[in-house]
């Protein structure tokens, strides 16, 4: 069988995940979906770029897989994120889980997307209405970001192959 | 010994470049990494303590070594999903 927790650079198709992860044994199919949001904190959002760490964030997804099916009696389950960049409404990440009964698929879906967003080595980069672009580092306040090197002279990096 | 970092998001952003090339002790651990790297790169020190890292692609702590590593990477603060 195909991997089923994956990257891509494609649009996510949530038909071909729905398919994978719906079998006899399944009474109950959940299929979460992230997506890019114009609105954060009243800023405008243009569009979103995502970038990953591949190896390891591939790694990661196929232990949330494997912790998710120790942890609940799920019959399938599909990790998938998108790299690259996103506009407005496109699905950036997608959970798909199945299993016999519904209360399983919901709370699997449920702390596979919180443990994802938590561990897997993916970033965005905000791109705003206001022209302006930004990392996104979760427990990094402004305060703790270095400022864009466009605002640096590029001398301040050093060593920088 | 030299060592060769992966850099992703801020920390490629600050560096201008995806990997970096540093100059570690030869039973260099993690915690060394972090402090060659705050070196060359001054402009990640208010996100020093936020910075994870990984040795062949797996989260290792500060007092993990490096001679052996085949790949380092550091790891700012995750936001995928």
């Amino acid at each position: 069988m195909a991997r089923m927790s994956r990257l891509t650079r494609e649009t996510i198709d949530t038909e071909d995940l729905l398919r994978r992860v719906t079998v006899p044994a399944a009474g109950a199919v959940v299929l979460f979906l992230g997506t890019v949001r114009e609105l954060t904190a009243g800023r405008r959002t243009l569009a979103l770029d995502y970038e990953g760490y591949p190896e390891m964030a591939e790694r990661k997804l196929a232990e949330l897989d494997a912790e998710a099916r120790r942890r609940w009696p799920l019959c399938e389950v599909a990790l998938v994120h998108r790299l690259g960049r996103l506009e407005l409404t496109a699905a950036s990440v997608a959970v798909a889980v199945s299993s016999p009964h519904r209360d399983a698929a919901f709370e699997a879906g449920r702390w596979l997307i919180d443990t994802l967003k938590e561990t897997v080595p993916i970033w965005k980069q905000e791109h705003w209405a206001d022209g302006t672009q930004e990392w996104v580092h979760p427990g990094l306040g402004a305060e703790n970001v270095p400022p864009n090197p466009s605002e640096f002279p590029a001398s301040s990096s050093g060593g920088a192959p | 010994m030299k060592v060769r970092v992966k850099l992703f998001a801020v920390a490629k952003q600050a560096a201008g470049a995806e990997a970096i090339e540093l100059d570690v002790p030869a039973d260099a651990v993690v915690a060394d990494v972090r402090t060659a790297l705050l070196a060359a790169i001054p402009a990640l020190a208010p996100a020093a303590r936020h910075l994870m890292f990984a040795v062949d692609a797996e989260y290792a702590g500060d007092r993990a070594p490096v001679a052996a590593a085949k790949e380092i990477a550091c790891i700012p603060p995750v936001s995928g999903g």
